[in-house]
């Protein structure tokens, strides 16, 4: 073990470790939006609507994650058409590609998460404001959001920690996060076993984090408090 | 009872023999994603200058062998775990390097380019032909004055671990924008889709992708030899030590350089390297 090369790879992984939250967060971010219309359009009774967003989440959920990072990198990349508009403009940064494909990813899954947390609202509380004459709308954001929001929290919390773990892929795509910048290392060292044990740490570190927000959250808006 | 204890003794006698086939039998580590160095046909056998040239190195020490293919940026690490014995991979022999493992004497040298698609403003750029890092002077140090100034601004790809990046990165060309790719191939597709606007590795891998691709990538700038690139490829080996392994690696080290000299005397290198690269890279 060269405990040497953990101590002196630290400070450079926990720098990469900054792109790594970047590229969790803005994906997050518009992951949720993309989520969230989808969770919408997944409950809506129009059978193709309906179906037309279960076969986004069925062909992202049922795809592996490197291959959609590798087909919109690599893939598109190569279609001579797409270079020539604007379009290429985004799709040339590595990054961007990154984030199209992550927030793709967990889009279809917080969809899923969305609507099953939708479904499991009892009709009794959507019918409790019915006959208190709140309208539609208002039981929509009053009562069905912030119960759908609550009920998918662990689930979410889960989705979080995988897509931290997915953002590993961006270094397929030449982007230095942290796993990147950990092989990177590497490449020059030829200690593998030493610095992925650090990178590791962090991963784990983050997870640690992740899980404790997402813990007190889930005890703050518990139903029973 | 007895077939049980005969069961276990078998199994463990097996063990210590494991040890002594694998005295004589060598695995050789390849990439099998570099052409024309090494690569693989449509049915994924590994193919190439230089697995052909392992299966004659292998009959003249008259050792059985088996290539294995292995990712390049694992490619070390995984000779220091003895997954395999030797590296022949297009791997150059470097200082760098040399601090973790050994190489044999060099079997062939090639000369590395830059690479850019054709209609690029680099196109003719004024540099000689070829420089030589090693030898310095006036005339490498304008060229790489001339470069410096060529790709401030660009974005460069070379694949991960490589004399190129090195190169890259040494400063010799500036503080420029370098991207890494974990193989050549990926390389090759960026500088294609126009992500990269130049890319560095062996002139050959660029020649020959532009063969097979029928795309118009072109050679620009001069062709890099010495320095950070290297003192010719050879094969990589584990520096001996003194337990059985250790000195296994030691005579394998022996075995691989008589081999390469006989193989060179007999013409052998110079063949192969005519037919697979189209001159003579050996050395």
């Amino acid at each position: 073990m060269d405990f040497d090369l953990m101590f002196s790879s630290l400070p450079k992984l926990l720098g990469a470790s900054v792109v790594t939250l970047k590229l969790l967060s803005v994906s997050l971010f518009f992951g949720l939006i993309v989520g969230f219309l989808f969770a919408i359009l997944r409950i809506n009774k129009n059978i193709f609507i309906n179906k037309f967003a279960y076969g986004y989440s069925y062909l992202f959920r049922g795809t592996p994650l490197l291959v959609q990072i590798f087909i919109i990198y690599f893939g598109l990349g190569q279609i001579e058409y797409l270079r020539s508009t604007f379009l290429w403009v985004i799709l040339k940064e590595p990054y961007w590609c990154a984030i199209i494909a992550f927030t793709l990813n967990t889009g279809a899954y917080t969809s899923e998460i969305l609507r099953s947390a939708f479904q499991t609202i009892k009709p009794g509380m959507i019918e409790a404001g019915k006959s208190l004459g709140i309208p539609n709308k208002i039981i929509f954001y009053k009562i069905q959001i912030p119960i759908a929001i609550r009920q998918s929290l662990p689930a979410y919390g889960n989705e979080i920690i995988l897509m931290m773990k997915g953002t590993s892929l961006a270094s397929t795509v030449t982007l230095m996060d942290l796993t990147g910048v950990a092989k990177y290392i590497i490449s020059t060292t030829f200690k593998p076993i030493e610095v992925f044990i650090v990178a590791g740490g962090i991963y784990l570190f983050m997870t640690f984090i992740i899980y404790n927000v997402i813990k007190f959250l889930e005890k703050k808006y518990s139903f029973n408090t | 009872m007895d077939i049980f204890k005969k069961t276990i003794l078998t199994v463990l006698a097996s063990l210590f023999v494991i040890g002594n086939v694998y005295a004589d039998k060598i695995k050789i580590g390849t990439e099998g994603a570099y052409p024309p160095w090494n690569s693989k046909d449509a049915s994924g056998n590994l193919i190439g200058f230089e697995v052909e040239l392992a299966q004659e190195l292998c009959a003249i020490m008259k050792h059985e062998c088996t290539i294995v293919e292995q990712d390049w940026d694992g490619m070390i690490p995984a000779l220091l775990m003895r997954k395999f014995d030797a590296i022949m991979a297009g791997m150059s022999i470097t200082a760098e390097r040399q601090k973790t493992i050994t190489f044999s004497q060099g079997y062939a040298d090639e000369v590395a380019s830059l690479a850019v698609m054709k209609g690029s403003n680099l196109v003719g750029m004024d540099t000689p032909e070829g420089i030589n890092l090693s030898l310095g002077g006036s005339d490498v140090k304008k060229a790489l004055k001339t470069l410096t100034g060529a790709l401030a601004g660009k974005t460069v790809c070379t694949q991960t671990g490589t004399i190129h990046q090195n190169f890259l990165e040494s400063g010799d060309v500036g503080n420029i924008n370098v991207r890494t790719y974990k193989t050549q191939d990926e390389v090759n597709l960026d500088l294609t889709s126009g992500r990269c606007d130049v890319a560095l590795a062996a002139a050959v891998a660029f020649t020959d992708y532009a063969d097979k691709s029928g795309k118009a990538v072109t050679l620009v700038g001069p062709t890099f030899s010495g320095g950070a690139f290297g003192n010719g490829v050879g094969v990589g080996i584990r520096q001996s030590g003194d337990d059985a392994i250790g000195k296994r690696d030691a005579k394998l080290l022996k075995d691989f350089n008589k081999a390469i000299n006989t193989a060179r005397k007999k013409g052998i290198i110079s063949k192969l390297a005519i037919k697979h690269f189209g001159f003579d890279a050996s050395m």
